[in-house]
C-alpha cells in the first residue's frame, strides 16, 4: 500500500513541473507592460528600466525560467509587482480564506448531496425523488454569482430585522479582530522565521483559530459571514453529487448480492448503508475529487461577490493587472492542489474497494 | 474477391440498418423521457424567441428612454394590467441603469446566448474531433505527444484557463468565444480518440482497408460517423456549460461589452444595484438558468436514450 502511495505521488511530480513551465510561459505571453500597469503615470523609460532590472525582467526568458524554478523550490515566489509584498506573504494571507470557503462548501455539498441521492434512489419515482432531481438539474444550471447575489438580497435585505438576517459581504464584521492563536497562547515568535510563517498561515484560518483560542464571538461572526458564500459555492457540486449518488445507488441496489442480503433478512437500513452505499461510493468519491478542483474556479466568482479576499479573487486581479509572480505562484498552488486531490482520490479507491488491485 | 465484396456489401447494409434503427430507437426513447421533452420544449421556445426577437421585443434593445416624462433610471417594472398608470410607458421588466428596456434586452440576449453555445462548441467539436481522430488513428508517438498536450490543458480548471486566454487575446465577445472553444477542445479530442481506438480494430474497418480505401476515407467516412452518438451527447451537455462560462466571463467584464444585450454583461453591470433594483439581476439570471437547463435536460435525455441498457433499467 505505502509503495503505491509513494508511486502515485512520484507520478504527480512531472505534472507539477510541466504546469510550472506552462504557467511561466503563459504569464510571459500575456500582453501588456507590467511596469506600466504597476507604476501607471510614473512609468518613465528610466523608471521602467530600473523596474525590469529589479524584477529580473531584463534577462533572457530561459534564464528567468531557471531562476524562477530555483526560487520556487526554496519557497521564494518573488514579489508581487502590484502589492509590493512577497507573493508568499500574499499566499499566507489569501490561501486559508479560499481553503476555508471551499471546505465549507464541500462539506455542505457532501452532507446534503449524498443523503439526498441515497433517498432518491431508495424512494425511486416518489415525490422526494422528483423534487431532488428537479433541484439537482436546476442547481447545475444556475450561475453561481447570480445565486450569490440573490441570496445576499434575500438574507440581507428581505430578512433584515429577523433572526435569519445574514451579512451580505466580508469575512468578519468591521471591528471584530481575532487574536492569532500564537499570541493568545503567549508564544513569542520572531517574525520572518519558518515557524512564524507556518503559525501565521494557520492563524489565518479564521474558524480554526477562533475554535482553538475559544474566541466564540469571533467564531460566530465568522460562521455567519461564511454561510451565504459557502451555500452559493456548494450548489453545483451538491447537485452533481446528488445525481451521481442516485444513479450509482440505483445500479448497486439492482445487484444480486443486495437481493441476497435482503433475502437473508438483513435490516433494510443495513442493506442500504452497508451493502449498497459502500459499493456505490466509488464514482461518488471520483466526482467529489473532480468538483473540488472546479471549486477554485467558482471561488473567483463567489469571492468577488461576497468581498472575500481569497486566492480566486487575488488571481483574477493578478491576471487583469499582469502581476506575473502572483499569477505564477497562485496557478501553481491551484494546480498542485488539483493534482494532490486527484492523488488522494486514487488512493482512497483502495480503501473504499479492496478489490481494486493496486498495481 | 466477389465473396469479399459481398461480405462488405452485406456488412455495410447491416450497418446502415443498425444506424437507422439506432437513430429511430434514440428518438423513440427520447420522447419517452419527461426531462428530455421539457428540455426540447424549452429549447424550441428559446430558438423561436431568438428568431422572432424583433417581433417579440417591444423596443430596440439599445435605445434609451432618457428625457421621457416620469422616467427614472433602474425604474421598477411597470405593467398596466397590474395597476401601473396608463400614462406611463409599459416596461414589464423595468429599465436598466442606462434607461433601456430590460425585457427587450433580455429577448435579444437569447440570440447571443444560443450563438455563443453553438459556435463555441461547434468549433470545439470540429477541432477536437479532428485532433482526436488523427491522434487515435495514427497511434504511437504522435498520439502520445498530442494527448499529453491535451492533458496539460485539462490540468487547469477550465474557467481559469479561459480567463488566461482572454487576458492574452484581449476582452470581448469573440475572444471569449475562442477561449471557451479552446478549453473544450481536449474533451472532444479524448472522446473521439477513444472511439477511434476501439473502432479501428473492428472488422468492417479492416475490410474497407483491405479493399484499398485511403486513410482519409477510412477515418472520416468509415470510423468517425460511428463516434457521432457519443459526440452529440457530449456536445449538448457542453453547450450548457459553455453558455454558463461565457456568461460568467461577461459578468466579470471579460466577455461581451456594452451595449451588447448579453445576459452575463447585464447582470455584471447591475450587480451592485441588487439591493436597490433586484429586478435587473433577477431576470437575466433566470434567463441564463432556463437556457442552460434546457441543454442539460436534453443532453441527459439523449444520453439515456442512446444507452439501451439504461433504457431498460428505467423501465424496470
Amino acid at each position: 500500500m505505502s509503495q503505491y502511495i509513494i508511486r502515485r505521488i512520484l507520478l504527480a511530480i512531472p505534472v507539477v513541473l510541466g504546469i510550472m513551465v506552462v504557467t511561466f510561459i503563459i504569464a510571459r505571453v500575456i500582453p501588456g507592460d507590467p511596469c506600466r500597469s504597476a507604476l501607471a503615470e510614473h512609468a518613465t523609460e528610466a523608471a521602467c528600466a530600473a523596474f525590469a532590472e529589479r524584477f529580473g525582467l531584463d534577462k533572457p526568458i530561459l534564464v528567468q525560467l531557471g531562476i524562477y524554478m530555483g526560487d520556487v523550490f526554496t519557497g521564494d515566489f518573488g514579489n508581487s509587482i502590484r502589492f509590493r509584498i512577497p507573493v508568499s506573504q500574499l499566499l499566507i494571507e489569501r490561501l486559508p480564506v479560499t481553503l476555508e470557503l471551499g471546505t465549507a462548501a464541500m462539506i455542505i455539498a457532501v452532507l446534503i448531496g449524498v443523503p439526498a441521492g441515497v433517498i432518491s434512489a431508495v424512494r425511486r419515482n416518489s415525490s422526494v425523488d422528483v423534487a431532488t432531481m428537479i433541484g439537482a438539474n436546476v442547481g447545475v444550471s444556475m450561475p453561481v454569482y447570480w445565486l450569490g447575489l440573490m441570496l445576499a438580497f434575500v438574507f440581507a435585505i428581505l430578512l433584515k430585522d429577523t433572526p435569519f438576517w445574514l451579512p451580505p459581504s466580508g469575512r468578519l464584521t468591521a471591528g471584530v479582530l481575532p487574536t492569532p492563536f500564537y499570541q493568545a497562547w503567549g508564544l513569542h515568535l520572531v517574525s520572518g522565521t519558518l515557524l512564524y510563517t507556518i503559525f501565521d498561515f494557520i492563524s489565518n484560518f479564521a474558524l480554526f483559530n477562533a475554535i482553538i483560542t475559544f474566541q466564540w464571538k469571533v467564531l460566530g461572526d465568522a460562521i455567519v459571514h461564511l454561510i451565504l458564500p459557502a451555500v452559493a459555492l456548494s450548489t453545483i457540486p451538491l447537485s452533481i453529487i446528488a445525481r451521481i449518488t442516485r444513479s450509482s445507488m440505483l445500479d448497486v441496489l439492482g445487484r444480486e448480492y443486495v437481493r441476497a442480503a435482503r433475502a437473508k433478512g438483513v435490516l433494510e437500513s443495513k442493506v442500504i448503508l452497508k451493502h449498497a452505499l459502500r459499493n456505490a461510493l466509488l464514482p461518488v468519491v471520483t466526482v467529489i475529487g473532480l468538483q473540488t478542483g472546479t471549486l477554485f474556479a467558482g471561488a473567483v466568482l463567489t469571492e468577488s461577490i461576497f468581498g472575500f479576499s481569497g486566492v480566486g479573487r487575488a488571481l483574477f486581479d493578478a491576471i487583469t493587472g499582469r502581476d506575473y509572480y502572483v499569477i505564477q505562484a497562485f496557478t501553481i498552488v491551484i494546480a498542485i492542489g488539483y493534482v494532490f486531490i486527484n492523488a488522494v482520490v486514487d488512493i482512497s479507491y483502495a480503501f473504499i474497494d479492496p478489490r481494486i488491485k493496486l498495481r | 474477391m466477389t465473396t469479399g465484396t459481398g461480405v462488405i456489401r452485406s456488412d455495410t447494409a447491416t450497418q446502415v440498418v443498425r444506424s437507422r434503427s439506432l437513430a429511430a430507437l434514440t428518438l423513440r426513447n427520447l420522447f419517452r423521457q419527461r426531462n428530455a421533452i421539457i428540455g426540447m420544449i424549452l429549447l424550441l421556445l428559446l430558438v423561436l424567441i431568438a428568431i422572432f426577437a424583433p417581433v417579440l421585443a417591444p423596443f430596440d434593445p439599445i435605445i434609451n428612454f432618457i428625457g421621457e416624462e416620469g422616467v427614472v433610471d433602474r425604474q421598477a417594472p411597470c405593467i398596466h394590467l397590474l395597476g401601473c398608470p396608463v400614462t406611463q410607458t409599459e416596461h414589464i421588466m423595468g429599465l436598466d441603469g442606462n434607461f433601456r428596456d430590460e425585457f427587450s434586452r433580455l429577448i435579444y440576449g437569447t440570440r447571443i446566448s444560443l450563438y455563443i453555445g453553438f459556435t463555441t462548441i461547434g468549433i470545439a467539436v470540429i477541432v477536437g474531433a479532428f485532433i482526436g481522430a488523427v491522434s487515435g488513428y495514427l497511434g504511437g508517438w504522435a498520439d502520445n505527444i498530442i494527448m499529453r498536450f491535451m492533458d496539460v490543458i485539462l490540468a487547469f480548471p477550465s474557467f481559469l484557463l479561459a480567463i488566461f486566454i482572454i487576458t492574452i487575446l484581449g476582452r470581448g465577445l469573440q475572444n471569449a468565444l475562442l477561449a471557451i472553444a479552446v478549453v473544450n477542445v481536449p474533451v472532444f479530442a479524448r472522446l473521439v480518440r477513444a472511439s477511434v481506438l476501439s473502432l479501428k480494430e473492428q472488422e468492417f474497418v479492416s475490410a474497407t482497408r483491405a479493399l484499398g480505401a485511403s486513410h482519409l476515407r477510412l477515418l472520416f467516412v468509415r470510423i468517425l460517423p460511428n463516434a457521432l452518438p457519443t459526440l452529440i451527447v457530449q456536445a449538448t451537455l457542453s453547450i450548457a456549460s459553455a453558455i454558463l462560462e461565457a456568461a460568467a466571463l461577461s459578468f466579470l467584464g471579460l466577455g461581451a461589452q456594452e451595449p451588447t444585450p448579453e445576459w452575463g454583461t447585464m447582470l455584471g453591470r447591475e450587480r451592485n444595484q441588487v439591493f436597490t433594483a433586484p429586478h435587473l439581476v433577477f431576470f437575466p439570471g433566470i434567463a441564463i438558468m432556463i437556457t442552460v437547463l434546457s441543454f442539460n435536460l436534453l443532453g441527459d435525455g439523449l444520453r439515456d436514450a442512446m444507452d439501451p441498457r439504461l433504457g431498460q433499467t428505467s423501465k424496470a
